[in-house]
This record gives C-alpha cells, sequence and structure tokens, in this order.
C-alpha cells in the first residue's frame, strides 16, 4: 500500500459557512501538495455554486455550540450576517480568499468541480443557476467512478 | 541531514529536499533541482516564478502561498499550475533553494 494520497474527491453537503471552508481548503491544499482533486456538491452544499448564493454563504450562528452565542441571540435578525462579516475579515488578514474567489482559484489549480444531478433536481436549478466552474452535474455512480482509486472525504 | 550536490557544490538540504541554507543556492542549480522534480526545461515563465520566490522570502523570511503568487508574480494560477503541474508554492520553493512555505492556503 502506498503511503502517499494521490486523488481526493471531496463531498460537500452544507451550505453554512464553517461547513462549506473546510472543504475547499482541503481542496486547494491537495492541488497546492500536487494531488489531484475533485469537488462534488451536493444537497445546501449547491450554494457554493450557485450564482446568486454564492455570495451570500453565512455562518450558522443558531444550533451551533462551538461559537458559544446563547441561541436566542444567535436567532436575532443580522446576528449571522455580522458573525459572517467578523469572520470574513479575519480570513482576508490570513490571506483566506472569499468564497466566489476561493472556488474560481480552486478551479485554475485543474481540481474538478461537479453539481450532484439529484440536489440539481430537488431544488429544480439547471446548469444556467451554476456558476461557470462547474464541469458537470453528475450523478452518485459518475462521482464515484470519478473518486475511484482515491480517498473520498464527505464534509 | 542530507547533502546534495548541485551545479558541482554540495548543499545541505532537509529530508524533503528543501534548503536549509538559501544562500548556498546559485541560479545555476535550479535547472538541474528543476529536473530532479520533473520539469525538463526553466522557461522564461518558470523564472519569473524563482525570482519572485526568492525576492519574497528575502522580504519576508517566507515564501509565497499560490494564492500571492497567483495575484502578484504576473503568473496567473491557471499557468502556475501548468509550469509546477506538482504543486506551484511548494516546488518552486524548491527550485529557488528557500525553505517550504508553510501555509494552509
Amino acid at each position: 500500500m502506498s503511503d502517499t494520497i494521490e486523488k481526493v474527491s471531496i463531498i460537500v453537503s452544507k451550505g453554512s459557512l464553517e461547513g462549506v471552508y473546510p472543504a475547499l481548503i482541503m481542496a486547494n491544499g491537495a492541488r497546492a501538495e500536487g494531488i489531484d482533486a475533485n469537488l462534488f456538491f451536493t444537497f445546501f452544499g449547491l450554494d457554493v455554486v450557485h450564482r446568486s448564493r454564492i455570495d451570500h454563504i453565512k455562518v450558522a450562528t443558531v444550533g451551533n455550540p462551538g461559537l458559544h452565542l446563547a441561541t436566542m441571540a444567535g436567532g436575532l435578525p443580522g446576528v449571522s450576517s455580522v458573525m459572517t462579516h467578523y469572520l470574513e475579515k479575519k480570513m482576508e488578514k490570513l490571506d483566506i480568499p472569499p468564497i466566489p474567489e476561493f472556488v474560481e482559484m480552486i478551479a485554475d489549480t485543474g481540481a474538478g468541480i461537479y453539481a450532484c444531478k439529484a440536489s440539481v433536481d430537488l431544488f429544480e436549478l439547471t446548469e444556467d443557476d451554476l456558476v461557470e466552474q462547474v464541469m458537470g452535474i453528475i450523478t452518485v455512480g459518475e462521482f464515484y467512478e470519478m473518486a475511484a482509486g482515491g480517498e473520498i472525504i464527505f464534509t | 541531514m542530507p547533502v546534495v550536490t548541485y551545479a558541482g557544490t554540495e548543499v545541505k538540504v532537509n529530508d524533503e529536499g528543501f534548503f536549509e541554507d538559501p544562500g548556498q543556492w546559485t541560479e545555476a542549480m535550479a535547472p538541474e533541482i528543476a529536473r530532479a522534480q520533473g520539469i525538463e526545461e526553466l522557461t522564461e515563465p518558470h523564472w519569473q516564478v524563482i525570482k519572485f520566490m526568492r525576492t519574497e522570502y528575502a522580504e519576508k523570511g517566507t515564501g509565497p502561498t499560490v494564492r500571492v503568487l497567483g495575484k502578484t508574480s504576473g503568473v496567473t494560477v491557471k499557468e502556475l499550475y501548468q509550469l509546477f503541474p506538482k504543486g506551484p508554492a511548494k516546488i518552486a520553493a524548491k527550485i529557488a533553494g528557500i525553505p517550504k512555505p508553510r501555509g494552509c492556503i
């Protein structure tokens, strides 16, 4: 068995900021190490490749104990936007790109970016709703074919 | 600590092959290091990136990330991956004789 990773296929199922960034960082980091990478966006993760939603990915301020914020406070209007803005500022200082730029950059690294067919159908979307970096709307079977021989990471 | 010979000079490298002392590096060594990384010929844009890496390291004490390279070296991210398919920041740092950039982006 090889002790190096040659390929990773990362499934993104969450549409929250904290659900999305780890997957993007892992995909980009894989390419930076010379590892092949594919990103597969499914369910609410589809927001990341949705033209009108990619700019509005927010931190979950309710149901997120790691934030150490009272649930009632987290549910107030605007709190999620304020927290998101705060985190985005901190990330910019650390050279972590905003999500739209990150998706573009990951596509430029040569990673594959795909949308899940079942989710696209569920949300009644078409290819026109998705950002141009999406290389295809694929089935789970096609995903497995693509992922064959590599590691699969679900986030 | 491994010692390797590039362009007739012995240099100290770490276990991953990155220079221990960037001061030991000369331009004449670059083509040889590049070949070991699967890059047969260093073209003009390769050199543009290598020189940018050296300048950044001299100024900041660390090599730039791919994002910084893409924004400021004059070579786009897409081209960077064509030039250095096994990872632009990592491979260019190795060829430029500077330590491996440590960053998650």
